[in-house]
């Protein structure tokens, strides 16, 4: 019988399917292996954590909250400690070397997948990630011994002209001392940007490339430059790997220990200029300070391992977030 | 970026001229040459070594619908896209022969290539509007590509004409600041046509616009087509014969034999060619015999 209007509106009552998915042996050991692998991470953070905690701890319960404030570094002597100016000197160090190596990332990203001939591409993007593959202990000698000489009279040069911008101040009368300026917060930046570069070039190149070839197209098709595709398709479609690429390059800089170890003089006061001699970096004062410290100085490096630990945690966070929106977004092609 | 390699030949077209109007006889048709239209003698591509066409002539006469026909892998495609130079845009894609527009060869000739692409738009056969602007910022995206300057009254007067031509200014017109992707697929086509036509080209090439749509957004945009054929050139690659018979004046009918490159094989007024063609290959393909 052919159901009438009124039958099928009269109520029958909905019973909801119970969605019940039967896998196969392959499929349940590959979910097997791939949990326990990503529950090995997890376990992994977690035991990184948990261990800078406990360690940290008696450090910490002694400071409380002025660890974070604090600018000296005496907790072998039974004095105060903090990270109230390492931990600035980490972010700013890091955030020199994002604004250098941001740009030049965009600018390389772009050249690889947009402007160069089809047979270079491959060589040059083996060349950017061979960049990665060099110690930083290597960065650190070269910008040390070849960079630092060079970029001193940057520093110089800002300090006698534009040192009435804090970020570039000078001490004492201008002309300054050219040596006033070395082992400072810039210097170990652009040395940091070095390392970062690859990084950040590498994920904004795989972005880059996966701007889709009909919205390139169709602003070609309209009369558009190349200038025109990059700023209308590719950036926009990009940019999701720009931001996320560039939290990655923060997360580097922010742990890259040797290089700043090397560079660096360390100091525990705060100072706004970067252009001045002094700085210093979490990973710089466990690195400077470990074999020396007793009971009371380790427990307090790994408190400032856990800020560390936790800062970079978040950064990189962010950034997988954001990387995952921008591929999320290369799905909408149609 | 490929460089384009325009290889000579020689060409093998018997012309005449007669004061600005030339007869071209190619496969045995003829055509009066207006020199205001698009036209193609003797094009030849390539793939890298691989031949896809050869000898191709038409004439693409101003102000009338060209539909191109033929089985699939024919080259229907590859020829559009030497109509507005996108063809290089392949690696390694090379072709010879001669395209002009109004009479100004559009390879050799002294019009930058993004003004050639200006003149002579194009719409894909996947809609393809920018998914990061809007709809007012889709159609007038070839102003800032091609760095036309205008006043903000008539960007205005540009948006809401293009709008209209395109037949979609009463579905849109209180929604211009929405997002492009939020249109349906019909209705992002005939965006996309807006936005070719807010640039003011003389031609338009259309490869398949409808092959991804339903029938009634077909229909919409055969009526749209046939609107626009007042005041632009079209040229539009179909698969559908009655779509052909509906929006064409004029067919060429694009044929691959194994292992050849495409040809032209028959063009004429689509009329005849539907009705007495005077190639029995032709014939078999519009009844539906192959391809
Ligand atoms: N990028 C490319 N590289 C190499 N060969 C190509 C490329 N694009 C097309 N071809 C070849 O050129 C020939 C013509 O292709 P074209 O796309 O022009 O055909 P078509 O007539 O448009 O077919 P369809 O009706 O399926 O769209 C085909 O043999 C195809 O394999
Ligand atoms: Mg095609």
């Amino acid at each position: 019988m052919i159901p009438t209007q009124e039958q099928t509106e009269s109520v029958v009552p909905e019973e909801r399917i119970e969605i019940a998915v039967r896998r196969d042996v392959p499929d349940r050991i590959y979910r097997g292996v791939a949990t326990a692998a990503g529950f090995t991470t997890l376990a992994l953070m977690a035991l990184i954590g948990g261990f800078l905690l406990f360690r940290g701890a008696s450090a910490l319960r002694k400071a409380g909250f002025s660890f974070l404030t604090t600018e000296m570094w005496a907790p072998d002597q039974g004095g105060d400690f903090g990270i109230g100016a390492v931990l600035p000197y980490t972010i700013q160090i890091s955030l020199v070397a994002l604004f250098i190596a941001v740009p030049i990332s965009i600018a390389t990203a772009l050249f690889i997948t947009q402007y160069a001939p089809t047979r270079i591409r491959r060589p040059l993007t083996s060349l950017v990630d061979l960049l990665a593959a060099i110690p930083s202990l290597i960065y650190g000698l070269w910008g040390l011994f070849y960079l630092q000489p060079r970029l001193i009279t940057v520093g110089k040069w800002m300090g006698d002209n534009l040192g009435w911008i804090p970020l570039f101040k000078a001490s004492g009368p201008a002309p300054h001392s050219i040596g006033q300026f070395a082992a400072s917060t810039f210097v170990a930046g652009v040395v940091v940007s070095l390392m970062v570069i690859p990084l950040c070039t590498s994920v904004m190149r795989e972005v880059f490339a996966q701007a889709p070839m009909g919205e390139q197209e169709a602003a070609l098709a309209l009369g558009g430059t190349k200038w025109g595709v990059i700023r209308d398709v590719v950036l926009p479609f990009g940019r999701g790997g720009i931001i996320g690429g560039a939290m990655l390059g923060l997360g580097r800089a922010l742990g890259e220990t040797i290089a700043v170890t090397l560079i660096i003089s360390p100091m525990f006061v705060r100072q706004f200029s970067i252009m001045e001699q002094g700085s210093n970096s979490i990973a710089a004062l466990i690195a400077l300070k470990f074999s020396e410290s007793n009971a009371n100085g380790i427990s307090a490096l790994m408190a400032a391992g856990l800020a560390l630990f936790l800062l970079t945690l978040l950064v990189n966070a962010i950034a997988s977030v954001i990387v995952g929106k921008g591929r999320s977004g290369a799905q909408t092609e149609i | 970026m490929s460089t384009i390699n325009t290889q000579s030949t020689t060409s093998n077209t018997s012309q005449t001229s007669s004061g600005d109007q030339s007869i071209i006889h190619s496969a045995g048709e003829v055509f009066i040459e207006s020199p205001r239209g698009l036209s193609a003698r003797n094009v030849s591509c390539w793939f890298g070594e691989k031949k896809v066409l050869e000898g191709v002539n038409l004439v693409m006469r101003p102000l009338e619908v060209t539909a191109l026909i033929g089985p699939s892998g024919c080259g229907k495609s590859t020829f559009l896209r030497t109509l507005n130079r996108m063809h290089e845009l392949v690696p390694g894609a090379s072709l010879a022969g001669e395209i002009q527009l109004n009479g100004d060869d559009i390879y050799r000739g002294a019009m930058p290539l993004t003004e050639v692409r200006r003149h002579i738009g194009m719409v894909f056969q996947k809609p393809n509007p920018f998914p990061a602007m809007t709809i007012a910022e889709n159609v007038l995206s070839g102003l800032r590509l091609s760095g036309l300057k205008v006043d903000r009254h008539e960007r205005d007067d540009i948006l809401e004409t293009s709008l209209k031509r395109a037949g979609l200014w009463k579905e849109v017109k209180d929604r211009l600041g929405e997002p492009g992707r939020a249109l349906s697929g019909g209705q992002q086509q005939r965006l996309c046509i807006a936005r070719s036509l807010a640039v003011k080209p003389q031609v338009l090439l259309m490869d398949e616009p409808c092959s991804a749509l339903d029938p009634s957004s077909t229909r919409r945009i055969e009526e749209t087509v046939q609107e626009l054929s007042d005041t632009i050139t079209i040229v539009i690659v179909t698969h559908n014969m009655q779509q052909a018979q509906r929006v064409s004046k004029f067919c060429a009918f694009f044929l691959a034999e194994e292992n050849q490159p495409g040809r032209i094989v028959e063009a004429d007024l689509t009329a005849k060619i539907f009705t007495t063609p005077r190639d029995e290959r032709t014939n078999a393909y519009v009844s539906g015999h192959f391809g």
